[in-house]
């Protein structure tokens, strides 16, 4: 029951950091304080990932979102700097913003409508090793899947890099 | 409401995060702000997996794995759309969207 309570506490301290961290990213117009708001987003979903006992997940959201994602938009708001960073993420017209706040609201609400009926039921005990059971799935069933997601990754890089630089240029 | 987090708590909490995300993509001008909301629907959608891997079927780590992939994709993905801004900044000197609108002219 304790154990209960106090992981009932963390979700709602967890779900509450990411949600007005997130809020912060959409709701400033300082592309820099946006971007530090999206690390402690992306730290919040570690942190719920913690919860729901996927460990090595949270290690890999740590690793890739809050560290090179988090690098890689600090690295493009530098090399896209011009003026003062003031208002350097403004918004669109009134109208835009409002359309945005009706579909995101609307969807929300459905949603939450639509998980709200989902009926909880008693979860039983877990693999205790999340990484040893991952590393049987990525090798064994979802090993195709693994290795075309490698390519993937490669091709993306290669095609970033000549994107960002031009084909010709040496 | 009880004092147990289930199934439901996760799945409003990642609509509450996707909805955020879907404001901020159509209300920013800011190219790189969008692609920051892209990275907290992608957020919420790995929520989701996990979630349903927890609450659903706890035995076999299917949604972790999907997690996992998904984020190997958000990578790729930062990484091209990073190329193509920086792209577009060096041509046109701006990264707000509704300054690129030379096909309509």
């Amino acid at each position: 029951m304790h154990e209960s309570a106090a992981s009932a506490f963390l979700f709602y301290l967890l779900a509450a950091v990411t949600l007005i961290a997130a809020l912060g990213v959409v709701l400033g117009t300082n592309l820099v304080h946006s971007a530090l708001s999206l690390t402690v987003a992306f730290f919040g979903v570690a942190g719920l990932y913690l919860l729901l006992y996927a460990d090595f997940l949270a290690a890999v959201q740590i690793l890739v979102y809050a560290g090179t994602v988090a690098i890689v938009i600090a690295l493009g708001i530098m090399l896209t700097r011009r003026e003062s960073m003031e208002n350097s993420n403004p918004n669109r017209s009134i109208r835009a913003r409002a359309a945005g706040a009706f579909v995101a609201l609307g969807f929300a609400a459905a949603i939450a409508y639509a998980a709200s009926t989902i009926v909880g039921k008693p979860v039983a005990a877990l693999t205790e090793d999340t990484v040893s059971a991952l590393a049987e799935l990525m090798l064994g069933p979802y090993a195709l899947a693994f290795e075309t997601v490698a390519v993937l990754l490669l091709a993306a890089l290669l095609g970033a890099i000549v994107l960002a630089k031009g084909a010709d240029e040496v | 409401m009880s004092m147990s987090v289930g199934l439901s708590h996760y799945l409003i909490l990642a609509a509450l995060l996707f909805a955020v995300g879907l404001y901020g993509f159509l209300a920013k001008r800011n190219a790189i702000a969008m692609l920051m909301s892209v990275e907290l629907m992608l957020n919420a959608v790995n929520l989701n997996f996990v979630a349903f891997n927890r609450f659903a079927s706890p035995e076999v780590l299917a949604g972790q794995m999907m997690a996992v992939f998904a984020i190997a994709v958000a990578a790729a993905e930062v990484a091209v759309g990073f190329a193509l801004i920086f792209r577009i900044y060096r041509d046109r000197f701006t990264v707000h969207i509704d300054e690129l609108d030379r096909m309509k002219k």
